[in-house]
């Protein structure tokens, strides 16, 4: 054993992690996303009050905000390559799990846009446009439509549904990674310096 | 007595006829229902959201020719009111919104129309929403469309002058006190002017 070479289960070491604004926006969207759906489900059950609308309002402004820095963060991650796994995870893990974690990650980005576009198609279509933190009024893109607008609404609460089950997948499995393989795996998204 | 009967008769026949000369002259003059309406946009959050009354009615006395001997009566039925989705439709009868269990009808009766020339008038009158009778001015534009004329404006109110929304609906932070009603009826009989 040659001791100048790092152990191969060390931390992951400063350039095998994400940039410090890849980290910084998953964070960011991942604080969000988990308020926004808590949000969203709180809401829905209220019964018709100020504080409905308020939600409702705030909901949708938030939803805004996490397309807009989802778009940023795509944008980001189609121009700067992420780190590759470390080999010594590639190596352990089994090709279904390579899949899985493909496939999460293509649809949970995917979510990060389909969920708030539908709610965005919803609020249009049931008549409340959406005005940005109540000034900036934002194009409708469907006609004011009650049928529409009901054929819409499960759409949302099921793409949103969707994106919670895979991001609990995707925090069990990192978990894993942490806890029961210790591979250091998360210190690749670990907030702080590295 | 044998002299009061035929006097009173006499009035009375008197009182008919020019009763329904009177009422020939404004049955000409109709509110046409299925081509009119009253539409209201109210701000929430700054969010523009559109409703509108579904029944109403008029009595018009005009002539385009005399604004200033006109006489219109609106009269609105306020539980045909709609936001077209049925959450707010169920809130709006209750008692902070319009009460309509007490309050069934809003009415404007006009005092006096001027005619601002170029088919364009202005109705000041008593506007009656929820029992609370304000002034109103009301800039009404007349088009003629066919046989029928088009009578459109728009009016800005403040809603809580008339004590729709109240409490929790008060904050003019959630709903803004202004809401702008814009009305368009088509009417039978008016003449050209």
């Amino acid at each position: 054993m040659n001791i100048d070479k790092p152990p191969a289960m060390n931390p992951v070491s400063a350039s095998r992690r994400y940039h410090g604004f890849a980290i910084a926006m998953h964070w960011i969207l991942a604080i969000a996303l988990v308020g926004i759906f808590i949000l969203g489900h709180y809401m829905a059950d209220l019964p018709f009050s100020p504080l409905r609308l308020k939600l409702y309002n705030w909901h949708k402004w938030a939803g805004i905000t996490i397309l807009i820095l989802s778009a940023v963060r795509l944008a980001w991650r189609a121009t700067h390559r992420p780190p590759p796994l470390p080999q010594a995870v590639t190596v352990a893990m089994p090709g279904w799990q390579t899949q899985a974690y493909r496939s999460t990650h293509i649809v949970m980005y995917s979510l990060f846009f389909i969920a708030p576009l539908i709610g965005w198609a919803y609020s249009s279509a049931a008549g409340f446009p959406i005005v940005l933190f109540g000034v900036m009024p934002l194009p409708d893109f469907v006609s004011v439509s009650k049928p529409l607008a009901d054929l819409i609404k499960p759409w949302h609460e099921l793409s949103a549904n969707t994106l919670a089950a895979l991001v609990v997948v995707h925090a069990a499995a990192a978990l894993k990674h942490q806890f029961i393989d210790k591979d250091g795996l998360l210190d690749r998204m670990r907030p702080g310096r590295s | 007595m044998n002299s009061f009967f035929p006097t009173t008769i006499g009035a009375t026949v008197l009182a008919l006829l020019a009763s329904m000369g009177a009422s020939t002259a404004q049955a000409d003059q109709k509110l046409l229902p299925a081509q009119s309406e009253i539409t209201f946009v109210s701000k929430q959050m700054g969010v523009p959201v559109e409703g509108r009354f579904k029944k109403f009615d008029a009595q018009i006395t005009f002539d385009p020719a005399k604004p200033q001997t006109s006489k219109i009566a609106f009269t609105i039925d306020i539980s045909s009111v709609t936001l077209g989705s049925p959450e707010p439709d169920a809130e709006l009868p209750k008692a902070p919104w319009f009460n309509t269990a007490k309050f069934p009808q809003a009415t404007f009766q006009s005092n006096s129309v001027k005619g601002l020339g170029g088919g364009k008038f202005e109705v000041l009158g008593k506007l009656t929403i929820k029992g609370n009778a304000l002034d109103a001015v009301i800039p009404v534009t007349l088009v003629q469309t066919g046989p029928n004329t088009t009578a459109s404006g728009v009016l800005t109110i403040k809603r809580l002058a008339y004590k729709i929304g109240e409490n929790e609906w008060a904050d003019t932070a959630m709903v803004a006190d202004d809401v702008q009603v814009k009305f368009k009826l088509a009417l039978s009989g008016v003449g050209k002017f």
